[in-house]
């Protein structure tokens, strides 16, 4: 796929979208790859302990994970000039199994001085949206 | 006990270097499905002129996870981290982190909120290569509930 063009971008056009899925191997992973090792993460005893509903993944994870729908349709992961994520629901994790994440990317705006995007990422688990704003810029 | 909101404002002393190395940029890209191949073949990142190869975009949370355990684990900030939930986080790059990079972090602490029985902590890392020329920075905010929330 070649590099996208600046004067070709469209406001609102999608740029990409796909299901990705987590399970709790994946959520050691990136505990062991993060040094993120908080137990909620993997320890279910320990999650229902502080109150929450199981293990959940890292937000960490799904910020680092969803953004890939961007860095492959850029061409380019150093063109990623800011990313910004914020929280509003946390991707209970089961066992056995996998929770699936859709997550779809899409220009929310274009800005001619800095030659830039802004990508606007809407990602969902179970139908529910799980993060609040979730925007890339990124260089062209 | 709760958070010492008196801790907003504070600037701690530039941690050390932390060297980027090349096997933690490829099983960090590899825990986050990242394929991209300036991620993991260095061949392939240096034809695109880069020095080595390039982390993924939430690469420097592990830089900046290690700087703000200087509040975070500090027993007087008054932060239980296993009722720690993370509210949201930016990255702004000013050049992209690559492997071989030196970087050093001065952690801030730009403000702790209470609201009801939740205390939000945001923090703000620095991220400078060894001559201080700035590479990225992190800010973070942390909600931490309360004994009874």
């Amino acid at each position: 796929m070649s590099a996208p063009v600046f004067n070709e971008l469209v406001k609102g056009q999608e740029i990409g979208e796909r299901t990705i899925s987590v399970d709790r191997a994946a959520l050691v992973r990136y505990a062991g790859a993060s040094g993120d090792r908080n137990p909620i993460h993997w320890n279910e005893r320990f999650a229902r302990e502080v109150g929450l509903p199981g293990v959940i993944a890292h937000g960490m994870w799904t910020m680092g994970s969803i953004i890939n729908v961007v860095t492959d349709w850029i061409g380019d992961p150093g063109k990623i000039r800011s990313y910004t994520v914020r929280f509003t629901r946390p991707v209970e994790v089961p066992d056995p199994g996998s929770a699936e994440i859709h997550v779809a990317a899409k220009i929310g705006a274009l800005d001619e001085e800095t030659l830039t995007a802004r990508i606007d990422l809407t990602a969902t688990c179970d139908g529910k949206r799980i993060l609040g704003k979730a925007q890339a810029v990124v260089a062209l | 006990m709760g958070v010492d909101a008196s801790f907003a404002g504070r600037e701690y002393p530039a941690t050390d270097p932390y060297q980027v190395g090349r096997e933690h940029v490829r099983e960090f890209a590899a825990a986050v499905d990242a394929q991209h191949p300036f991620h993991h073949s260095v061949q392939a990142a240096q034809e695109a002129g880069y020095l080595d190869i390039v982390a993924p975009p939430t690469f420097a949370v592990v830089i900046a996870q290690r700087a703000e355990q200087q509040l975070i684990a500090d027993p007087a900030a008054g932060i239980d981290f296993s009722r720690v939930v993370h509210a949201d986080e930016t990255f702004t790059h000013h050049r992209p982190i690559v492997a071989g990079d030196e970087l050093s972090t001065i952690l801030h602490v730009d403000s702790i909120v209470e609201r009801a029985a939740i205390a939000m902590v945001t923090t703000r890392c620095e991220i400078a290569d060894t001559a201080g020329n700035p590479v990225a920075t992190v800010v973070s905010t942390l909600a931490i509930r309360g004994e009874e929330a």
